[in-house]
């Protein structure tokens, strides 16, 4: 067949897809070639050549990576040559690399390392090139730190930014031996637009880009005496955390994840997901609002679509690039910083406790969760609504340091107020998932129906297609909202930046006409988040997504309006959506910021 | 490889009034018998490679699709070199003709003069000649248009890959090859790159025939091609030289009498000491296996007074600048190289360290993603064999 290939690696006859590459097909034989600059995610850049394999007839090797497999094609991966080459490259590497594992950030999840422990680069003919380098430290950003001196040059954060993110944040300057990874105007990360996703922290290979972290802090309030410390965990957490240990679950581990915690001696156990479904009371009447007074009071002023506001990474990415679309965005804050909010004023209440005695933690899937958390805005109770924010790697590391035996915790349960949750709240980890929790609840206030869909089950709005779109048309409207009787909303969802530049696009230039878009910084959304377990890639995140909906399929309750705690907590203290406290502790407002 | 009597030659710059009749015969010539002429008079590139000129444009021809482009490259970027300025300058129209016959063969309709910054104070001699070019296209019926690009200073970028990736306004990073840019180049369509000279060959071909250049020079290595001469020399300059002469030849007419080294190719080249210079030919397949010509054709000579072992730091110094820098093998092992070589002199290391450095510059010349990082090990090589005693002491 014309398509077919055949080739043989190391003797071993393979027929494969043309348009395929060596790496391709070495990996259908079990064959291992190593890898740095390659990632199932980016584009290939065949860079980094630890990749090379000898094809015979052919003086020069070749990247297994990049290059597409011929007919007749003969491979050696392992030959003396290969061998050879391949410990030379990594020596190069590690020569120009300040290789302290001991001290490093990564030490234990790094490519370089398993690469130098499997070729035992124990000692090196090359040349020390550090002590003439001066590589520069960035940990001025609240989210990331950048060390150049753990930097390999793969590119696989400037592809990052630029592939999947659109901001191009990071870019290679200079050339020859001067060549590096680099800002605009090599300012600090804090300065220039970044969205602080991540997505390049989860996509280097080293401990080059890494998370901010703030474990020491949090270790620091659990032992300090006066302090109660409450934490939060968001609903991707809960899917990631397992991958950190070795436990032989579907992937879901709530239970052990509120058990742990408890263990780290948290004094109140929670969920963002209680704010989660807090944020679906609040959006979707914000959007029947905004509907209203665009169909009915013809009013002009009113911004349609409206943007959804719950992905950090997503507003600072608005706020850099396309900063006249600010109205559009749902004035909601994100779930963590209404957990914030709410955790030092209704909690405190009816608790009993000084609010400024609370310490507000919250675990997040998510690195610009970090950033948000410092926003100025962000003190609405009157003081940091959320003190330090740890991603879901973080959470491992204490887990691990505290000596917990994670795999064999027995399940247990979140602690009662701002712990009570529904399946509506955990799919906000999945990209879809608000715009189903949405219409879950909205088209039942509408209508007073559950959404027509089998087991309510909105599957059109699932999966990791790059841009979806939906539209639902009203009928049979409660008389308070027959205005919407026969009008079709239409509804977007998408996640990863380049897809919410081309969505923005579209619309601005009239090609797509939505009310309400799903807006997701990371790929997947949360679950593909820039602070989950490191690495990523597409089989990981559809992994993660079958827990979420698992979850989702599990819980006794799954629609938000139905969280008795949330009915609770409008009837004693919020009053009702978009009410005055409302107003005050979660809703939000944005900053128009510089494109570079 | 056989060998030919030096011999000068005045193909290129002789000038010649009946362009146009040249230009409107060869257009209306068949396809198939202006490639296999190409093909016949044995013109490989001059730019660096040596790819046979009349193949490319075949295969760019057969590739798939309607968009081609042609891209004319005067890059010319290698230290002390300028003749491809010097065509430029004197004899564009040739190259012109060059590249509207490649535009007919391939069907390309855009074609573009990539010309290296520096030489920004030709653009307006090259417009006028470009507007007087477009009439005659017009008149021939050839739908065929040429912009000049200019380029971005980086010497990296005379690689036809990364030189595509500056136009479409990337960093100039070369590419995985393949796919070579006869099927996918410019923009991701079929691309012919050609040197200057290469371009200007092609004239010759057109109007005297194929055999007229494949008389000149030996088996692999036909016609004449441009020399700049410089180093401990009398007459340094650019000269048209037929290929074929030995080294020994070439010394004797242009050395100052004590030449102890001729570094051929420029810094990427190789370096032919005094013991050699007899049994090596200058041409695509020297007796050193391999010797090819990069862009400049550049012949450096060194005389007793010279130390190798700086005339080998400066060119490693050279590279380890000019590397884009992407690539591990060439962006470390440049600098490993460089420190290496002062370590040994300054006697941090001992002699035997050189071997480990020729051992990686062997995995440079086979794991580097362009021909500039597979290249060092030519000059390094050659070097270090000759004159491993100035390396040391
Ligand atoms: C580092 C490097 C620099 C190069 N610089 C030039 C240059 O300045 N001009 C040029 O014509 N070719 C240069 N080349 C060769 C080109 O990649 C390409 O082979 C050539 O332009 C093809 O034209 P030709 O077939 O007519 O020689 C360079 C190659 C390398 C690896
Ligand atoms: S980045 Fe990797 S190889 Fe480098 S010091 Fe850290 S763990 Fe070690
Ligand atoms: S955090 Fe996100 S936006 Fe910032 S540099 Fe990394 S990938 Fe780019
Ligand atoms: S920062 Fe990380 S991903 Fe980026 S080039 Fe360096 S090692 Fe690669
Ligand atoms: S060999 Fe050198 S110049 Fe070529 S791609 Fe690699 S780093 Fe760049
Ligand atoms: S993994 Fe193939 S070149 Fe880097």
């Amino acid at each position: 067949m014309a398509n077919q290939i055949n080739l043989t690696i190391n003797g071993i006859a393979i027929t494969i897809n043309k348009g395929l590459t060596v790496l391709d097909a070495a990996g259908k034989l079990n064959i291992k070639i190593p890898t740095l600059c390659y990632h199932k995610d980016l584009c290939i850049a065949g860079n980094c050549r630890v990749c090379v394999v000898e094809q015979t007839g052919t003086k020069k090797l070749i990247p297994a990576c990049a290059t597409p497999v011929h007919e007749g094609m003969e491979i050696q991966t392992n030959s003396l040559v290969v061998r050879n080459s391949r410990k030379h490259i990594i020596q190069l590497l590690l020569s120009e690399h300040n290789a302290d594992c001991t001290k490093c950030y990564k030490n234990g999840n790094c490519e370089l390392q398993s690469l130098a422990s499997e070729y035992k680069i124990t000692n090196s003919d090359f040349i020390d090139l550090v002590p003439h380098k001066n590589y520069a430290y960035d940990d001025l950003s609240p989210s990331i730190i950048k060390d150049d001196s753990k930097c390999i040059r793969c590119q696989r954060c400037v592809r990052t930014c630029h592939e999947i993110q659109h901001l191009s944040a990071l870019s290679v300057a200079y050339k020859g031996n001067h060549m590096k990874i680099s800002t605009f105007a090599e300012k600090p990360m804090r300065e220039v637009a970044c969205a602080h996703c991540g997505q390049c922290i989860i996509h280097c290979p080293t401990g080059a880009l890494t998370e901010k972290n703030y474990i020491e802090q949090v270790w620091d309030a659990l032992t300090a005496p006066s302090k109660h410390v409450i934490v939060q965990t968001a609903p991707a957490v809960r899917v990631g955390l397992g991958e950190e240990f070795d436990t032989n679950s579907d992937g879901r581990v709530t239970g052990k994840m509120v058990s742990a915690l408890k263990r780290l001696g948290f004094d109140s156990v929670l969920d963002t997901d209680f704010t989660a479904d807090l944020t679906i009371m609040e959006e979707g009447t914000e959007l029947l609002t905004r509907l209203k007074k665009a169909l009915v009071d013809k009013d002009k002023n009113v911004q349609l679509p409206m943007f959804t506001s719950c992905s950090p990474g997503w507003i600072k990415y608005l706020e850099h690039t396309h900063n006249n679309l600010l109205d559009n965005l749902s004035t909601c804050k994100s779930p963590q910083q209404m957990f914030g909010a709410l955790a030092k004023t209704y909690y405190a209440q009816k608790r009993q406790i000084d609010p400024a005695n609370i310490i507000s933690v919250s675990i997040m899937p998510c690195t610009a969760k970090k950033f948000e958390a410092n926003r100025p805005e962000m003190r609405d109770s009157g003081f940091k609504d959320v003190d330090y924010v740890l991603t879901t790697r973080e959470l491992a590391i204490m887990i691990k340091q505290a000596g917990i035996d994670f795999a064999n915790l027995d399940d247990e349960y979140f602690d009662k107020l701002m712990g009570d949750s529904t399946g509506a709240a955990v799919i906000f980890g999945a990209t879809g998932g608000v715009m189903e929790a949405a219409l879950r609840t909205a088209y039942e206030i509408v209508t007073g129906r559950e959404v027509p869909f089998k087991n309510i089950d909105i599957t059109p709005l699932r999966g990791f297609e790059g841009i979806k779109e939906a539209s639902i048309v009203i009928e049979d409207a409660l008389p308070d909202w027959d205005f919407l009787n026969g009008v079709e909303l239409k509804c977007a969802i998408t996640h990863g930046l380049e897809n919410a530049n081309q969505v923005i696009k579209n619309i601005e230039s009239g090609k797509a006409e939505y009310h309400f878009v799903e807006f997701m910084a990371c790929p997947g959304g949360c679950l593909g988040g820039g602070g989950q377990p490191i690495p990523t890639s597409p089989e990981i995140r559809q992994r993660r997504m079958k827990a979420i909906y698992a979850e989702d399929l599990h819980m006794p309750i799954r629609k938000s309006h139905e969280n008795p705690e949330v009915q609770q907590i409008y009837k004693e203290f919020l009053g009702k959506p978009l009410g005055d406290k409302s107003h005050k502790l979660l809703h939000t407002h944005y900053t128009p910021r510089d494109r570079n | 490889m056989g060998k030919k009597q030096l011999r000068r030659m005045d193909l290129i710059f002789a000038n010649e009034h009946d362009y146009k009749e040249i230009l409107s015969k060869t257009l209306k010539t068949p396809n198939q018998y202006i490639v296999e002429e190409m093909i016949n008079s044995g013109l490989k590139g001059r730019g660096g490679a040596g790819f046979p000129t009349g193949l490319k444009w075949k295969l760019t021809a057969e590739a798939k699709g309607k968009t081609k482009y042609v891209i004319c490259n005067a890059d010319e970027g290698e230290p002390g070199t300028f003749k491809d300025r010097e065509i430029l300058t004197q004899v564009s129209y040739k190259v012109l003709t060059g590249m509207a016959v490649c535009s007919k063969i391939t069907g390309a309709k855009k074609g573009y003069i990539y010309l290296r910054s520096e030489y920004k104070f030709l653009v307006p001699v090259l417009e006028k000649e470009l507007s007087q070019f477009h009439l005659l296209c017009k008149e021939n019926n050839l739908d065929f248009d040429v912009e000049i690009f200019l380029g971005s200073g980086a010497y990296i970028c005379g690689e036809e890959s990364a030189l595509m990736e500056s136009m479409e306004g990337k960093r100039g990073e070369p590419r995985n090859k393949p796919p070579f840019p006869t099927k996918s180049g410019y923009m991701g369509k079929p691309t012919v790159v050609n040197n200057v000279e290469t371009l200007a060959h092609t004239f010759t071909i057109f109007k005297y025939g194929a055999k007229k250049f494949r008389d000149l020079g030996v088996q692999d290595s036909r016609g004449s091609k441009l020399f700049s001469i410089s180093g401990d020399t009398p007459t340094p300059g650019i000269y048209e030289l037929e290929l074929g002469m030995t080294v020994q030849d070439f010394v004797d007419d242009f050395g100052d009498s004590d030449c102890k080294a001729v570094q051929v190719g420029g810094a990427s080249g190789f370096l032919v000491p005094r013991k050699r210079f007899k049994e090596t030919a200058i041409g695509y397949q020297g007796k050193l296996t391999g010797i090819s010509l990069p862009t400049g054709g550049s012949m450096m000579l060194y005389n007793s007074s010279r130390s190798m072992y700086n005339v080998l730091d400066n060119y490693l110094d050279f590279f380890q600048e000019e590397s884009c820098g992407q690539c591990t093998p060439c962006r470390v092992g440049c600098q490993q190289l460089v420190k290496g070589i002062e370590a040994v002199k300054r006697g941090e290391k001992k002699a035997s360290y050189l071997d480990v450095l020729l051992k990686l510059t062997e995995t440079m010349k086979v794991t580097a993603k362009c021909g500039l990082g597979q290249s060092v090990a030519n000059s390094f090589q050659s070097i270090v064999a000759n004159f491993r005693e100035e390396m040391i002491y």
